[in-house]
């Protein structure tokens, strides 16, 4: 846990006068969750993240870091218990990968042997071979791969609280969404509390439980991503967030929260008379046929089949295409989108068919703030 | 680019003052009959007695000049000297415009004729290239580096010792190198000052209008100033870790 009180920040400049990096920031970091601190370059983000473990050290206020107070912990003993991530990933040139990875290991007198094999077990966590990397020079690393050891550098002594200082800043696109993806993964299990520092909104809402958006030294808005995005507090918040803010909210929402888990389906044998019925009752204009175990394998739209008979396998059309239940929502609407479809059919992991989507359900849950959205969009199945 | 192109200039450098030196020591040994060989034949007492004098005075000079240059360094180095340290460093700059030959003779004043200003003069002569390349060295490594340290917890000296010092040994040992370059080629002028060393032979030489013995004086300074580098270029080479070596 990070509990922030009251935490000031005054630099004197040389003419005599003052500037206020950080005024009166109150918040607190839940244990095991992320927290974006977000705003425009010079906001007073970063000096409140360095504040943290006194790399700048506070004017007033008060810090707890894990349950103690910064103010009666030595320095250098608080910084060794905070794993810390800069942007320029500062891997020390003349280590080896071990070497570096082990610093804080060695700085609090691990033994040499464990502290070597968990550099190796940490290399693993990340994708990069022990057998390969250990020994390497950081000048013989790809950025990203000098990033990703970085990362494990600041968990090597598995301490509680994480700082990162834009810690994916200086990839390139591609790979800082790979990273970021492995992070989360990682973090899943390892459940660490994190204050992590960006200036990029859509990262901000992909890494963070919460975002705390700070304007001038002050925080401005603490809240969930979605919150955020659904109630910003002021213009400032509002145009920071960007204008499509109601899109972004997209890729937090996954296909399973506005699915409509329709149980109607038909199956090849059935009759389309049956087909029909099925979907008069139910009031759709499109049913789903599903193969002998429920995976989704094609459909029947009513107009075609209006005045025909037969079995369904003689009508049915090929499904053009269908979302992952855990799929965001943004995935689901570009796949809309690309085949001009207004629903799409849900799948699981194996393809068994759950539900549909439809984009109707989707603007709804948009519209609405998140929690709203959650109770499931049964009303909105007449796109279908 | 431009660092590659040094260092390519580098390799070279090192590896044709390796092949000039074996062929002048081939010269010598096979040249029996030759005019080295007369050289040789003539001198050759004094010449080893010379070359040690002459390795005695580089040595403790240059010695000297790395043992105080390198923490003089590091101290101007420091955050809180940073007020000062430029002052010094031109303060330094100016005595290096003042030729060697002044230096040597300003240090008679001080401490008469003989080896120990002979040592001082060269000493003061090697020492600012020292400094200042230990002082640059560390000023240049990367402020995220230091920050990265004290921020994963090391006591700033530790970071000087584990961090700063690594990554500022490549240019640190530049310094080195070109002060002992000076150096040895500096050292024949101890003679002036009643220092010993092959500047005798080579004066002397000039004197008497003696070819013979002016060379005598001058191959054996011009190969211990190659052999040297040689030797500093293969310790630069082997002592600096891999990771912060752009020789290997």
């Amino acid at each position: 846990m990070i509990k922030l009180e009251k935490l000031s920040k005054v630099f004197e400049t040389p003419g005599g006068g003052s500037v206020i990096a950080a005024d009166q920031v109150s918040m607190e970091v839940p244990e095991g969750e992320i927290c974006v601190l977000l705003g425009p370059s010079g906001c007073g983000k970063t000096t409140t993240l360095k504040m943290i473990n006194g790399l700048i050290p506070k004017t007033s206020g008060s810090i707890w870091v894990a349950g103690r107070d910064t103010d009666t912990v030595d320095p250098v003993e608080l910084r060794r218990s905070i794993g810390y991530v800069i942007q320029q990933i500062g891997l020390f040139p003349n280590m080896t990968i071990e070497d570096n990875i082990c610093v804080v290991p060695d700085l609090l007198g691990w033994d040499r042997k464990k502290a070597r094999r968990r550099a190796g077990e940490l290399l693993e966590l990340v994708n990069l071979d022990p057998a390969i990397f250990l020994k390497r020079y950081p000048k013989e690393l790809s950025g990203g791969q000098q990033q990703r050891v970085g990362v494990i550098r600041a968990l090597a002594a598995d301490p509680p609280v994480l700082l990162m200082d834009e810690p994916f800043g200086a990839i390139d696109p591609i790979n800082r969404g790979v990273i970021q993806d492995e992070f989360l993964k990682m973090q899943k299990e390892l459940r660490k509390t994190i204050a992590f520092v960006s200036h990029d909104i859509d990262e901000a809402i992909k890494m963070g439980d919460r975002i705390a958006i700070f304007k001038d030294g002050h925080l401005v808005q603490y809240d969930s991503p979605d919150d955020l995005l659904a109630r910003p507090r002021n213009d400032f918040i509002a145009s920071f967030l960007g204008s499509d803010r109601t899109l972004k909210r997209l890729s937090l929402l996954k296909v399973s929260d506005v699915m409509l888990g329709d149980q109607v389906r038909v199956t090849a044998q059935d009759d389309v008379a049956r087909a029909r019925d099925m979907m008069q009752e139910a009031g759709h204009r499109n049913i789903v046929m599903v193969g002998p175990r429920g995976r989704a394998r094609g459909f029947l739209h009513l107009n075609d089949i209006r005045d025909v008979t037969g079995r369904v396998e003689e009508h049915f059309q090929a499904l053009p295409t269908t979302v992952n239940v855990d799929d965001d929502l943004r995935t689901a609407v570009s796949r809309m989108f690309r085949h001009d479809t207004t629903w799409l059919a849900c799948v699981d992991d194996d393809g068994f068919f759950k539900g549909f989507v439809t984009q109707r359900a989707i603007s709804h849950a948009l519209g609405a703030t998140y929690r709203d959205a959650a109770q499931p969009a049964e009303a909105f199945a007449e796109a279908l | 680019m431009i660092q590659g192109a040094v260092i390519k200039q580098d390799r070279l450098r090192s590896k044709l003052a390796f092949a000039v030196g074996i062929i002048f020591g081939i010269g010598l040994v096979a040249g029996e009959q030759g005019y080295v060989g007369d050289i040789w034949r003539l001198y050759s007492e004094d010449i080893t007695y010379l070359v040690v004098q002459h390795v005695k005075l580089v040595g403790i000079s240059s010695g000297l000049a790395i043992l105080v240059g390198i923490p003089a360094g590091i101290l101007l180095s420091r955050d809180w000297m940073q007020r000062y340290s430029e002052a010094i460093l031109q303060v330094f700059n100016i005595g290096t415009t003042v030729p060697t030959l002044a230096i040597l003779a300003l240090s008679i004043t001080l401490l008469g004729i003989g080896f120990t200003p002979a040592v001082f003069g060269l000493w003061v002569a090697t020492l600012l290239p020292i400094v200042r390349n230990v002082y640059q060295g560390l000023r240049e490594v990367p402020a995220h580096l230091k920050e990265a340290a004290t921020g994963m917890g090391m006591r700033p000296l530790h970071i000087l010792r584990a961090v700063e010092l690594p990554n500022a040994l490549y240019v640190m040992f530049a310094g080195i190198r070109t002060a002992v370059a000076i150096n040895v080629g500096t050292a024949p002028l101890a003679f002036l000052i009643g220092g010993s060393g092959l500047g005798e032979l080579i004066f002397t030489g000039i004197d008497l209008n003696d070819m013979q013995m002016l060379l005598a004086g001058a191959i054996p300074t011009a190969l211990l100033a190659m052999l040297a580098d040689y030797l500093l270029g293969r310790a630069q080479y082997w002592l600096i870790p891999r990771g912060v070596n752009p020789l290997r």
